[in-house]
């Protein structure tokens, strides 16, 4: 009881708190950010004292099962929130491929141009749709890895709820203009300390439950993930140390700045690739693929020297996105020497990722979940080829600002990240509510295949467009001026862009059936009336050798 | 201090011993589980995930 009072205490602060900042803003879209905190302080503060039996709740509208040996709540939660949010920045992104296309969709109305949506797409596909997917996987995998139940219970729904508001607050935010110029690192100085907190709230829950393990050893996943949110709390407090221009609005100022702060930026834009968005999902990728496989990893010894190569390594890959820049150039050299020893680790994982299906390739035939983790392995290796690849300045100096960049990133994220989180999520469903087995099988395999010919046409498309760019621009007449307006580049590149649509729709109708899909396994519908995947049925007629033809 | 030779200081120390105590660390990290009977560990740690058959669900 006077635990209750008190959590209630604590959220009717933060609601009075919430509601005099409110009144007190200097600008109107702190003003919006505190009224979103008071509401949901307000429905903490109602939940905490109705909440005799808020799982029980939970557990009626998320169909649970009844509680087994793990802690599954949370997991559901953001498996649902993974589907959502993938969704939301899906579409986000198909619509700003076609206000590239057809500028007129920008409609000049301030809150749907390009440059606002465009934050709003990249941090909900990697903060909302991979985070929550990282938060589902890495909650569950370290539960049954160390066989004990999640430590803090409260506090792991503290931490999905608390992100869930982390995304609104950015989303909202990009919308309303308010962002602190920083790639990846939009949202502004409160909203980035509302993320600090709940990141502690993460690391405390993963940590305590790995001490709690009832397995000696900690599986190497758990390494990854440990990795991930360890770095990621690294980076986000150094990138955003800030000063706000007022205590009571949604401005400013960057404690580092000029080439000091493009590089501490771009330390962390590149880490937030390499720790948010390899090291996290590589600990989905040592756990799911064996499992969905029944096989052992391949070889663990190099799954743990893909691990220290990629810790020692990644954090000083940065610097090649300032190649040509301010940044002394020895820190661009080291930036690119160390992007190309990369290869090394990437390479050494994928191998080992994909020699886990070694003797086992058949299961491919009738598995499309296992499609899936191959499939982001294979776009793993080709994005982790082409990055070092295009780190090499003569590279670089051709791809830099071009359309290249954006088919590498969309390569590695619809590839590497998408698919690998696809198939997490169709392995996880099924087991988190207790089902034989997903809703349909063969959507699984329309959903691959939508995919991936998404991904060919994007990245495609996006190869023709960059290397167009980059030719164009630096293509210099006899008198020694540049041939090339830019406007004509931008003309040259609109097939392109057009082919990117469709290459985006494609995916984004694959995630669709992944949502019809998930949505009816989780209300417990009946299996879909479909034939068996990958049966052959035996047709003794045509099982007949070859009659030798007589030579003419 | 002032920040001139602070920078100096770090550079000295980056580009010496902390690069030497760097790769130390990193090739013995490395070398780690090749150590003699170690195979066994390995491979017992990478059947651990099948050891419960139920998920746990």
């Amino acid at each position: 009881m006077e635990l209750v009072v008190i959590r209630a205490g604590v959220w009717f602060a933060a609601l009075v708190l919430a509601l005099m900042a409110c009144a007190l803003s200097v600008d109107w879209g702190f003003a919006v950010h505190m009224v979103i905190c008071a509401l949901a302080a307000a429905i903490a503060l109602i939940v905490t004292l109705r909440g005799k039996d808020v799982d029980a709740i939970s557990r009626g509208i998320l169909r649970s099962p009844d509680p087994g040996k793990y802690d599954d709540e949370v997991i559901r939660w953001a498996v649902i929130a993974t589907v959502f949010w993938g969704m939301a920045g899906f579409m986000a992104g198909l619509y700003i491929a076609l206000e590239m296309a057809f500028p007129a969709l920008n409609f000049g109305i301030e809150y749907i141009n390009f440059g606002r949506l465009r934050p709003l797409h990249t941090s909900a596909v990697i903060f909302a749709f991979g985070g929550n997917a990282l938060i589902a996987t890495s909650f569950y995998v370290v539960q049954r890895t160390c066989r004990a139940r999640l430590a803090f219970p409260g506090l792991a729904r503290f931490v999905f709820w608390g992100y869930q508001l982390f995304i609104v607050l950015a989303a909202t935010g990009y919308l309303m203009g308010i962002t602190q110029g920083k790639e990846y690192a939009e949202p502004e100085w409160y909203v980035d300390i509302w993320l600090t907190i709940v990141w502690v709230s993460y690391l405390a829950v993963f940590v305590f439950t790995i001490l709690r393990r009832s397995e000696p050893h900690i599986y190497v996943a758990n390494w990854f993930y440990l990795s991930f949110i360890l770095t990621v709390a690294m980076l986000h407090l150094v990138n955003n140390a800030a000063i706000p221009v007022s205590w009571f609005g949604s401005r400013s100022i960057s404690v580092a700045g000029g080439v000091q702060g493009a590089l501490i930026e771009w330390w962390y834009g590149h880490n937030a690739v390499g720790f948010f968005l390899t090291a996290g999902f590589l600990g989905m990728m040592y756990y799911f693929v064996p499992k969905q496989a029944n096989r052992p990893v391949y070889s663990y010894r190099l799954s743990i020297i893909h691990f220290w190569a990629l810790i020692f390594l990644y954090i000083w890959a940065g610097p090649h996105h300032l190649h040509y820049t301010a940044l002394p150039d020895w820190a661009q050299t080291l930036g690119m020497v160390f992007s190309i020893m990369l290869w090394m680790p990437s390479w050494g994982g994928m191998i080992n990722g994909l020699m886990t299906l070694n003797g086992a390739w058949d299961k491919l035939r009738t598995d499309p979940i296992l499609r899936l983790f191959v499939m982001s392995l294979a776009f793993y290796g080709m994005s982790t080829f082409e990055g070092p690849m295009m780190s090499i300045k003569s590279v670089n100096s051709l791809s830099h600002y071009t359309d290249w960049t954006i088919g590498h990133v969309h390569s590695g994220a619809l590839g590497w990240n998408g698919m690998v989180t696809f198939g997490a999520l169709y392995y996880l469903t099924p087991r988190l509510w207790n089902r034989t087995r997903m809703y349909s099988v063969r959507m699984i395999n329309w959903h691959f295949w939508l995919a991936t010919l998404g991904i060919v046409f994007y990245a495609a498309s996006m190869w023709v467009a960059g290397l167009t760019e980059g030719l164009m621009w630096r293509e210099y007449g006899p008198d020694g001026y540049l041939v090339n307006s830019f406007a004509e580049t931008v003309a040259a590149v609109h097939p392109m862009y057009v082919l990117r649509c469709f290459g985006g729709l494609l995916y984004l109708s694959g995630a669709s059936i992944m949502a019809w899909n998930i949505t009816r396994t989780i209300l417990g519908h009946a299996q879909r009336d479909e034939a068996p995947f990958g049966d052959i049925t035996f047709d003794p007629a045509r099982d007949v050798p070859l009659t030798p033809a007589p030579v003419q | 201090m002032n920040s001139g030779s602070t920078y100096e200081v770090l550079r000295g120390l980056a580009d010496s011993w902390g690069l030497a105590a760097m790769t130390v660390v990193f090739v013995v990290l490395c070398l780690w589980p090749f150590r003699p009977g170690a195979r066994s560990e390995a491979d017992k740690a990478a059947n651990s995930i099948f050891e419960d058959d139920n998920d746990g669900a």
